[in-house]
């Protein structure tokens, strides 16, 4: 893995936080008890289904550790926390469970 | 000082957000080892989770860090991971706007998934409770959550470098995040916002600056919302 440069780092660090504040302060600081638009509201709501499936979505199909080849193990591992995410509706069990899938298959595919 | 009904709805926050500490625990654990996988020191991966406090966008960070894009792009991304936090803060001022503004500006920045989702739901609840009695609640909540937070990050780092290659913790991201959206996509407008974020930001992966996910992010919530529009319209 690269090292990060520490600059960079902390510019990143300094910089999500600061943007992170901003973002939990404006309304509650700044605006009050104002109503925000419908509209606002509603492409808020998606906001964490239309980030994170699209970033992790690359890192599942070509892994950059298995060379960036489609591998069973880590696609098995993918499925399995989906749907144990989906069907019990808890982090920690999918979490669990998607990583027992693929130290399995990594031991029975290796 | 806190007179006894305040105290008495900061225990109850105390105890409605302790259940998270089972979410909190590994998820800090893991940010901790895989900080240190990317080449953070203790102090370091501790900053991180001190100064952002919000475990989804520390990991975009540090994986794009990792993958050696720019840090304009590593920061719009991640702080496009935590604008959902825009919508917690609209959401909790009319509970907690008419408090002073330095227990407002204290409130936001302990407010993160956790403590939102226990506090809304107490406030919908019980809708009676004073602003003062509701501050009491929410840092009640926050302090069930967040210094659990910097403990297992510092854990998580300091036992991180004496794990081995074979554990194969590239997948530990993946995982999580996948772990984290499933149970989100309660809806057919959340279903389908998903799905465009997969689809566009696998079709425009080979575009650089990670733009590619910029667009899938931008057009996937445009499908949610809309998908969401048209679902209440044929329901009214």
């Amino acid at each position: 893995m690269t090292d990060i440069p520490t600059l960079k780092l902390w510019i990143v660090i300094l910089g999500l936080g600061a943007g992170s504040y901003f973002l939990r302060f404006v309304f509650l600081g700044l605006i009050g008890d104002r109503q925000l638009p419908e509209w606002v509201l509603r492409h808020l709501r998606y906001t964490a289904v239309a980030v994170l499936p699209g970033l992790v979505a690359p890192a599942i199909i070509f892994p950059p550790a298995t060379g960036g080849n489609p591998d069973p193990a880590r696609l098995g591992a993918a499925a399995v926390t989906l749907a144990l995410g989906y069907f019990t509706r808890n982090v920690i069990v999918a979490i669990i469970g998607g990583a027992m899938t693929l130290y399995a298959l990594l031991y029975l595919l290796g | 000082m806190t007179d006894a009904p305040d105290r008495s709805h900061f225990i109850r926050g105390l105890k409605d957000g302790a259940p998270f500490i089972l979410v909190i625990v590994p998820f800090g654990l893991l940010f901790g080892v895989v900080a240190t996988e990317a080449g953070l020191n203790v102090f370091e991966s501790l900053a991180f989770s001190v100064v952002v406090i919000a475990g989804a966008a520390q990991f975009t960070a540090l994986q794009l860090l990792s993958d050696n894009l720019p840090a304009v792009i590593v920061l719009i991304s991640a702080l496009a991971v935590n604008l959902r936090m825009a919508m917690y803060s609209a959401s909790i001022t009319p509970h907690l706007g008419q408090m002073p503004l330095w227990k407002r500006a204290l409130a936001a920045y302990v407010l993160v998934d956790q403590t939102y989702a226990t506090a809304v739901l107490e406030f919908e609840k019980r809708p009676d409770l004073t602003p003062s009695q509701k501050f009491a609640f929410f840092a009640g909540t926050a302090s069930a959550i967040v210094p659990l937070w910097y403990a297992s990050t510092i854990t998580g780092a300091l036992v991180g470098s004496s794990i081995p290659d074979s554990l194969a913790l590239d997948f530990a991201v993946p995982i999580t995040f996948l772990a984290l959206i499933a149970p989100a996509l309660r809806t057919l407008a959340h279903v389908a916002a998903a799905f465009t974020s997969v689809a566009l930001a696998l079709t425009f992966m080979s575009l650089p600056y990670n733009l590619g996910l910029l667009i899938a992010a931008v057009s996937a919530m445009a499908v949610g919302a809309e998908v969401e529009r048209r679902m209440t319209q044929k329901a009214a």
